[in-house]
């Protein structure tokens, strides 16, 4: 019985270290184990002390240059120039990707995460990677604090203001790229506004400037629009800072925003009017997120066995947690398999972020996976599974991957693959216990 | 925005085809209907659609020109083509200078083109307005695609309806059953194929869902089953001839994509269903270098296409449809581009089909908001593709009579 217990309280600490990191390795679970629940959500949330992952990761220096040519280049400066912005773009995926893999405290990359995927940018328009690691360093600055500074600094961004137009809205002619995606993704949700208030809100956000050479957003006041402006049933000369105070102020707005980290976080279903009631108090009036996710990850909804496994691993956290539990880095072939699973840092494949659930679980998806499995299980070192008589090796590389249990059909693939501890890990990656969260 | 891909719409319409594999996954005749797709080539008369899907919102006045209307040009000056410029079509219309391709079918009456396409109500939000147009459902949300709804009257077989690329598109995506993918990108990572010997072997045994378990953990057993059934199947095609030297060959994703389907057709695969697609369509600044280049790959992959199966008997059987959430504003804005709007232009091409203008061309003085009024109803080439195409009763997978008024062009 106190067996039945003790696995229990280890697989919701599994569940709570895949959702609110990259899943656990054993010795993670050994301490969490011994901590309580309650204390490893606020560990999580509140690292105490330094971390040396992360600090022996620091950001690349790929300076602020928005790495156009001169105009007037010819072919082969141009040609030199994407070269060169090819080479930036794959030392700054190489970088956040090894920052997830070996950083101590997983929350933070976690999160980071979570709010690319929110204030989904690419790379392939931005076309500078300074600028998306600009944009990756206000996401940690105030992703975890009150939301609607988070949104603040987001609309004066180079790197979204580049994505979304924003440099091409001007006064006398707005362009409403940034201010529909501003309230339909990023504050708001759909439904939640009219098409006038797309284009009044548009005017709010006229007059920035991208400098491409020094990478600086700023406000150039001859393009902007300062007449007054009516959003939401407000009529007020908005500009961008007062134009988001508005939106984040809007009670659609804290469930949109609670709601959409819900699906990440928890489940693909909506959250229960009761459940969401709670998250929204924790939220509260400073929009502060680190409380909003405490009040998930502490939520009985959230403990409960009807949400585990309910979400696939993107293929981001498939990729990551493997290389953690495994301790590998982050190489080449890691970033061959996230192009291959179709989800590679800074290109999500449009503004809405990437799919979720079974989108990831298709004929190459799972290709993707068996490739990456086969790589990294002949990479790794196995002693831990190895050091096993082969009949225990099978609950030992459930303890290594920290999955809770194999089902008997899992159990049986992988007995026959018992005596090759490679096989057994390369199967045990593909099992799909391990391929949902 | 820039591109708008398939990806983005499974979040926003909430299609999860997962739970619903595991219905047909669970039951007993599960492999049996695997290894029947395997034994029964397509029957020879049984046509096969290749949907292309234009991400970000197509300007349909830059594909098909109203070069000789005077509003034309006032709406847009900096983005107006001539009449000298366009392809000429008649009925004072044009086609984008890049299509010379599908000018050519046009001229063999192998060209549809239907013409103020959308759905009543239109919605600017690219997410929505896909999702309309994906799940075939103008009216209320629902959660599956029109094809995946298709797919779901049919017994399950991974090889019915592929996509090319790593996504399952919505429009698969089925309450029971769903389509396919395949990788795309060459080399290493590309290549379908199957582990040899005792991975092989453990593979299988983790490709079927176990009892009780949750449903996206057996959905992750079927994905190891499709993998199976999807490289034995199409495996040689996708992975023979990647890079063979073909001068002529077209260049750019949409090509790859095509050219991948082109192969899959030619050695007899069962599959009847094809999604390709190609983003990059939301040109909200300097839109006319933009379409044109976009518009330009589109034609080249598409006649390229077009001739590669007509070359084999199978290409009398192919349908190719092409179609984007929606057209855009009428006024440019001041980027010299123009903003989310509402018709657009639908291409149908291919030897079944019948050359010629349809639908009615949308007026540019009489507008609403700033946008054209839509003259027809996507539904009815979407019943006409069911019914000519796929042999199936539009009804039993589309709300609505407007799915019921064929236009003819089959």
């Amino acid at each position: 019985m106190q067996d039945t217990a003790a696995a229990g309280a280890r697989a919701e600490l599994a569940h709570l270290y895949r959702r609110a990191g990259f899943g656990a390795r054993p010795d993670e679970l050994d301490a969490a184990v011994t901590a309580g629940y309650e204390a490893t959500v606020g560990q999580l949330l509140h690292p105490s002390g330094p971390d040396a992952g992360a600090t022996a990761t620091p950001p690349p220096g790929l300076g602020a240059a928005a790495g156009r040519p001169p105009k007037g280049a010819g072919k082969e400066q141009k040609r030199a120039y994407a070269k060169a912005r090819r080479t930036q773009a794959n030392t700054l995926v190489t970088w956040w990707l090894d920052r997830m893999v070996r950083a101590d405290e997983p929350f933070g990359e976690k999160l980071t995460l979570l709010w690319h995927d929110h204030w989904a940018t690419s790379i392939q328009k931005v076309k500078s990677a300074g600028l998306m690691l600009r944009q990756n360093q206000t996401l940690r600055a105030h992703g975890t604090g009150d939301f609607r500074m988070l949104a603040r600094a987001m609309v004066q961004d180079p790197a979204l203001l580049l994505w979304l137009d924003g440099p091409k809205n001007k006064r006398t002619l707005p362009n409403e790229n940034l201010s529909r995606e501003l309230m339909e993704l990023f504050v708001l949700g759909i439904g939640h506004y009219t098409e006038d208030d797309v284009r009044e809100a548009a005017r709010a956000l006229t007059g920035w400037r991208v400098d491409r050479v020094t990478g600086a957003a700023a406000l150039r006041p001859a393009g902007h629009d300062d007449k007054p402006k009516t959003v939401l049933g407000r009529t007020a000369d908005f500009d961008d800072q007062s134009l988001v105070d508005l939106l984040v102020a809007q009670p659609a707005s804290a469930a949109f925003v609670a709601t959409r980290l819900w699906h990440r976080l928890v489940s693909p279903a909506d959250p229960s009017p009761d459940v969401l009631a709670r998250l929204l108090s924790a939220y509260g009036p400073g929009q502060d997120v680190r409380a909003l996710v405490r009040a998930m990850l502490l939520d009985a909804s959230f403990r409960s066995p009807a949400v585990r496994h309910a979400l696939v691993k993107q293929p981001i956290e498939y990729v990551v947690g493997t290389l953690r539990a495994l301790r590998l880095g982050a190489a080449p072939e890691a970033i061959d398999a996230l192009h291959g699973m179709g989800q590679v840092p800074f290109a999500p494949p449009n503004v809405g972020g990437w799919p979720a659930g079974s989108a990831w679980l298709t004929a190459s998806t799972a290709q993707a996976r068996l490739r990456f499995a086969e790589w990294a299980a002949g990479r790794a070192d196995l002693a831990a599974v190895t050091a096993a008589v082969p009949a225990a090796r099978i609950d030992g590389v459930a303890r290594l991957l920290s999955v809770d249990s194999w089902t008997p059909r899992t159990r049986t693939a992988l007995a026959a693959a018992s005596t090759d501890p490679q096989r057994l890990v390369t199967l045990a990656l593909v099992a799909p216990e391990y391929v949902v969260s | 925005m820039d591109t708008v891909t398939r990806r983005r719409f499974l979040v926003a319409s909430g299609v999860v085809g997962a739970g619903a594999l595991v219905a047909g996954a669970t039951s007993r005749s599960w492999l049996d209907l695997i290894a029947a797709g395997l034994r029964d080539p397509r029957a020879a008369d049984a046509k096969i659609l290749v949907l292309l899907t234009m991400y970000g919102g197509n300007d349909g006045l830059g594909t098909v020109v109203p070069y000789a209307d005077p509003a034309y040009r006032t709406a847009r000056p900096h983005l107006a083509y001539s009449e000298n410029e366009v392809l000429r079509l008649g009925d004072d219309l044009g086609l984008n200078p890049a299509m010379k391709g599908l000018h050519a079918l046009w001229g063999d009456k192998k060209l549809a083109i239907i013409r103020g396409v959308g759905y009543p109500k239109p919605d600017h939000s690219h997410f929505r307005s896909m999702d309309i147009w994906q799940s075939g459902s103008p009216d209320a949300p629902v959660h599956t695609g029109w094809l995946g709804r298709w797919l779901d009257a049919l017994p399950h077989d991974p090889l019915r309806a592929v996509s090319l690329g790593p996504v399952l598109p919505p429009l698969l995506a089925g309450s029971r059953g769903a389509g396919s993918t395949i990788p795309l990108k060459a080399g290493p990572i590309g290549r379908l194929t199957l582990p040899d010997g005792a991975l092989r072997s453990g593979l299988s045994a983790l490709a079927r869902p176990a009892p009780g378990e949750p449903a996206m953990q057996a959905a992750a057993a079927v994905a190891n089953a499709d993998l199976f059934t999807v490289a034995g199947r199409m495996g040689s095609a996708v992975n023979g001839g990647a890079g063979a030297a073909d001068p002529k060959r077209a260049q750019g994703e949409l090509a790859a994509q095509l050219d991948i389907v082109a192969r899959c057709i030619t050695s007899g695969a069962p599959t009847r269903v094809y999604a390709v697609s190609l983003g990059g369509f939301d040109t909200h600044a300097d839109e006319k270098d933009t379409q044109s280049r976009l518009l330009g790959e589109v034609d080249a992959a598409v006649s390229a296409f077009l001739a590669a199966v007509g070359r084999h008997p199978a290409g009398a059987s192919v349908v190719l449809a092409a179609y984007s959430e929606f057209g855009r504003r009428v006024g440019a804005n001041a980027s010299d581009g123009t903003d989310h709007g509402t018709a657009g232009v639908m291409f149908v091409a291919g030897s079944p089909v019948r050359g010629g203008f349809y639908g009615e061309q949308p007026s540019l003085s009489r507008l609403d908001q700033g946008d054209l009024h839509v003259s027809t109803d996507f539904r009815s080439v979407y019943g006409e593709l069911l019914h000519k195409v796929l042999d199936t009763e539009p009804g039993r997978v589309l709300a609505g009579s407007a799915a019921d008024r064929p236009l003819g062009f089959l």
